[in-house]
C-alpha cells in the first residue's frame, strides 16, 4: 500500500514530493509547502486512496536554520484503514502555510492550536484565534526558545 | 474592547458583562433581537471547565462558540523536558475518567518507537485494564448525561458500579485514580488472584445492575424526548470533522481501532463493533450502553485466556527492574540509575500510535532525536476533536438541549485542554 501511495503521488505531482521515509511501518511524505492544499485535495478525492479524515495536525519546532518548523498532517483513510503522515517544512522568517480547512473541516481547531503553540500562520483559515492561551499573549509556548518554566509576568493576573 | 459589532449598537447589560479581558468575541452583524449568553467555565453541565458563548434568538441557539484552555497545563511542553518514564504519571491526568487506558496508550506509543514486544500476559492485563476503564468511563458518561437532563438517580447508580472498578484499580496498583500502572516494556505489578475474584464478582453483578439503569432510562419518555433528534451530526459531517469513538459510531461509521488497526491482543478476542445510524444524543447513549456490554464480554474472555508468565519484557536496558532487586543487587541498581537518569535509548525517528480509548482515538505522536527525552510529543486528544463539533450540533437547538449535547459528547477537559 505504501508503495502505491508514493507511486500515485509521484505520477500526479512529480515536483511536490520532496522525500519519503518509512519508520516502524509509518509512512511519512515530505511535501513542498506551496503544494500542500493541492496534494491534500488529491489524497481526499482519489477514489482508491480516499484519505477522508484528518486525525491530527500539529507543528514541530526542529530549531534549525533552514526549515525550522514542520507541520505534520496525520491522515486516515476509512476505506483502506490506513494512516498517512505528511510533513511540510516552514521557514522561520516566512512562517505561513495554506490552510487545509477547505479540504477537511476538522482541521480547523488543529490549525488554531498549531498557530497558538508555534505562531505559524495558516492562510485562508476562517477563524485563526488562539486555542488555549489568552488572545493577548505574545509568546508561543511550544517553540524551543520558550522556557518550560514560563516567562514571569507574561500573563496579567485578574484585578482584585 | 472585547466584543465588536460592525454597527456598534447600544450595548445591553449582558454584552457589557461579557466584556472582560478574557473574552474575545467578534460578532459580524448587529444583534437585533438576539442575545449572547455565556455558559461556563464554572457550570455544572459543562463537565469541567468548558466555556460556551451562545448566541440566542429567544430560546433557539443561533450559534455557539466553544472556548478552551481553562485547564491548559502544557503537557506537551512538560513531555519535552522529562524522560519517557517520567511522563507516565502525567498521562493519568489527561482523561482522568479512564486513567489506565491513557497509560496503556502512551506506553504502546513508546514501545512502538523502541520496537519492543511485551509478554503476552502483560498484553492481556493491559486489555483487561483498558476495558475496565472503558466501562468506568461510560458509566460516568451515561450517569452524568442522565443527570444533565434531570434523572439524578441514574448518576448515583452508575457511580456505585464505577466504585467497584476503582476498588479493583486500588488492589491492582495502589491508586484509584492516578494509577500510573503501566511501565515501558511491561507493568508496575502483576495481576493477582484477588483482582480476578473482584472482577468476576463485578461482572456477575454488572449485567443486572446495568439492566436497572436501562430500565430507568432507555424507555423513559422524558429522557427519550429530551435526547431524541438532539445534537444531530450526519455521517458526512462526523467524518469531515474527524470525530472518533462513540460519536462517530453513533453516526453510522463502524470505525473502531481495536478492529481496524489492532493493537495488544484484540485480534484474539471476539467482540462486535456497535454502530447506530441516528447520530443524535439518544443514539450515543444507547451506543455506550451496548459498548459496556461488549466490554464485559471482552473482560470475561480476557480473564479466561489470561496466560501465565512474566509481565515485563526481558530487556534490562529499557525496562525498570523490580524495586526489591534494586535495593539488593548491584547490576539492577546500575540499570535503575541509568534508566531513571538517562532514560531509555530510542532510535531517531517519529511514530504515531493511536488506541481506541473510551472517548475516541487517543493518539501519541512522538518525534525522537535519539536521546532519553522526546523532542516533541503531540497528544491527539479525542475530547478536544469531538468538542469541535459542538457548533454544528448546537445550531438550531433549544438552549436546554445544550446540556444534553455536552453530556452526549462526554468531554473530559483534562484531555481537551492538555
Amino acid at each position: 500500500m505504501n508503495e502505491r501511495i508514493i507511486e500515485k503521488l509521484r505520477g500526479q505531482f512529480p515536483s511536490s514530493l520532496e522525500g519519503t521515509n518509512e519508520f516502524r511501518g509509518d509512512l511519512t511524505l515530505q511535501i513542498k509547502r506551496d503544494d500542500i492544499v493541492r496534494v491534500c485535495e488529491f489524497l481526499k478525492a482519489d477514489a482508491e486512496l480516499a484519505f477522508d479524515m484528518v486525525i491530527d495536525l500539529c507543528g514541530v519546532d526542529m530549531y534549525r536554520p533552514e526549515g525550522r518548523y514542520e507541520v505534520i498532517y496525520n491522515l486516515y483513510s476509512l476505506k483502506n484503514k490506513k494512516y498517512l503522515r505528511l510533513k511540510v517544512l516552514v521557514d522561520e522568517d516566512n512562517a505561513v502555510i495554506d490552510s487545509v480547512t477547505g479540504v477537511w473541516a476538522g482541521a480547523n481547531w488543529h490549525e488554531r492550536e498549531t498557530y497558538d503553540m508555534f505562531g505559524l500562520k495558516f492562510a485562508g483559515h476562517p477563524d485563526l484565534r488562539r486555542m488555549y492561551m489568552p488572545e493577548e499573549y505574545e509568546y508561543h509556548p511550544l517553540r524551543k526558545d520558550f522556557p518550560t518554566m514560563g516567562i514571569p509576568d507574561s500573563i496579567p493576573l485578574p484585578r482584585r | 474592547m472585547a466584543i465588536r459589532t460592525l454597527e456598534e449598537p447600544k450595548k445591553s447589560q449582558i454584552l457589557t458583562a461579557l466584556e472582560d479581558q478574557d473574552t474575545t468575541v467578534t460578532i459580524d452583524d448587529s444583534l437585533e433581537n438576539e442575545m449572547v449568553l455565556n455558559m461556563g467555565p464554572q457550570h455544572p453541565a459543562t463537565h469541567g471547565v468548558l466555556r460556551l458563548l451562545v448566541r440566542l434568538n429567544g430560546e433557539i441557539v443561533m450559534a455557539c462558540v466553544p472556548e478552551l484552555g481553562y485547564l491548559h497545563r502544557g503537557y506537551e511542553k512538560i513531555a519535552e523536558g522529562s524522560t519517557y518514564h517520567e511522563f507516565i504519571p502525567h498521562t493519568d491526568r489527561l482523561d482522568y475518567l479512564s486513567p489506565i487506558s491513557n497509560n496503556v496508550g502512551y506506553v504502546l506509543a513508546v514501545e512502538k518507537l523502541l520496537g519492543m514486544e511485551v509478554p503476552a500476559r502483560a498484553q492481556y492485563i493491559r486489555v483487561l485494564c483498558c476495558e475496565m476503564s472503558r466501562i468506568a468511563s461510560h458509566l460516568v458518561a451515561v450517569g452524568s448525561m442522565g443527570m444533565d437532563v434531570g434523572a439524578l438517580t441514574v448518576l448515583l447508580w452508575t457511580f456505585r458500579e464505577r466504585e467497584k472498578i476503582l476498588d479493583i484499580y486500588d488492589v491492582l496498583c495502589g491508586a484509584r485514580f492516578t494509577t500510573s500502572y503501566t511501565r515501558i516494556g511491561g507493568l508496575q505489578q502483576d495481576w493477582t488472584a484477588q483482582c480476578t475474584a473482584m472482577l468476576t464478582r463485578f461482572l456477575d453483578e454488572f449485567k443486572e445492575d446495568l439492566g436497572e439503569v436501562e430500565k430507568l432510562l432507555s424507555h423513559n419518555r422524558i429522557f427519550v424526548d429530551r435526547c431524541e433528534n438532539v445534537g444531530y451530526i450526519s455521517r458526512e459531517n462526523a467524518i469531515a470533522m474527524g470525530m472518533t469513538g462513540p460519536i462517530l459510531r453513533a453516526s453510522g461509521v463502524a470505525r473502531d481501532l481495536r478492529q481496524d488497526n489492532p493493537y495488544l491482543v484484540y485480534p484474539e478476542l471476539d467482540f462486535n463493533v456497535i454502530t447506530l445510524t441516528e447520530g443524535d444524543a439518544l443514539a450515543r447513549f444507547y451506543l455506550r450502553i451496548a459498548e459496556m456490554k461488549e466490554s464485559a464480554k471482552l473482560l470475561r474472555q480476557a480473564l479466561q485466556k489470561l496466560p501465565q508468565g512474566p509481565v515485563n519484557a526481558n530487556e534490562a536496558r529499557r525496562v525498570l527492574p523490580r524495586k526489591e532487586r534494586v535495593y539488593t543487587k548491584m547490576e539492577e541498581l546500575i540499570q535503575d540509575f541509568m534508566i531513571v537518569n538517562m532514560g531509555v535509548d530510542p532510535p531517531v525517528g517519529e511514530i504515531y500510535q493511536g488506541i481506541e480509548s473510551s472517548k475516541g482515538e487517543l493518539g501519541f505522536y512522538i518525534v525522537s532525536d535519539g536521546t532519553g527525552h522526546p523532542w516533541r510529543m503531540k497528544i491527539r486528544a479525542p475530547s478536544m476533536v469531538n468538542l469541535s463539533a459542538i457548533p454544528i450540533m448546537c445550531k438550531g437547538a433549544m438552549i436546554s438541549d445544550i446540556v444534553a449535547i455536552i453530556g452526549s459528547i462526554d468531554p473530559v477537559m483534562g484531555e481537551a485542554d492538555k
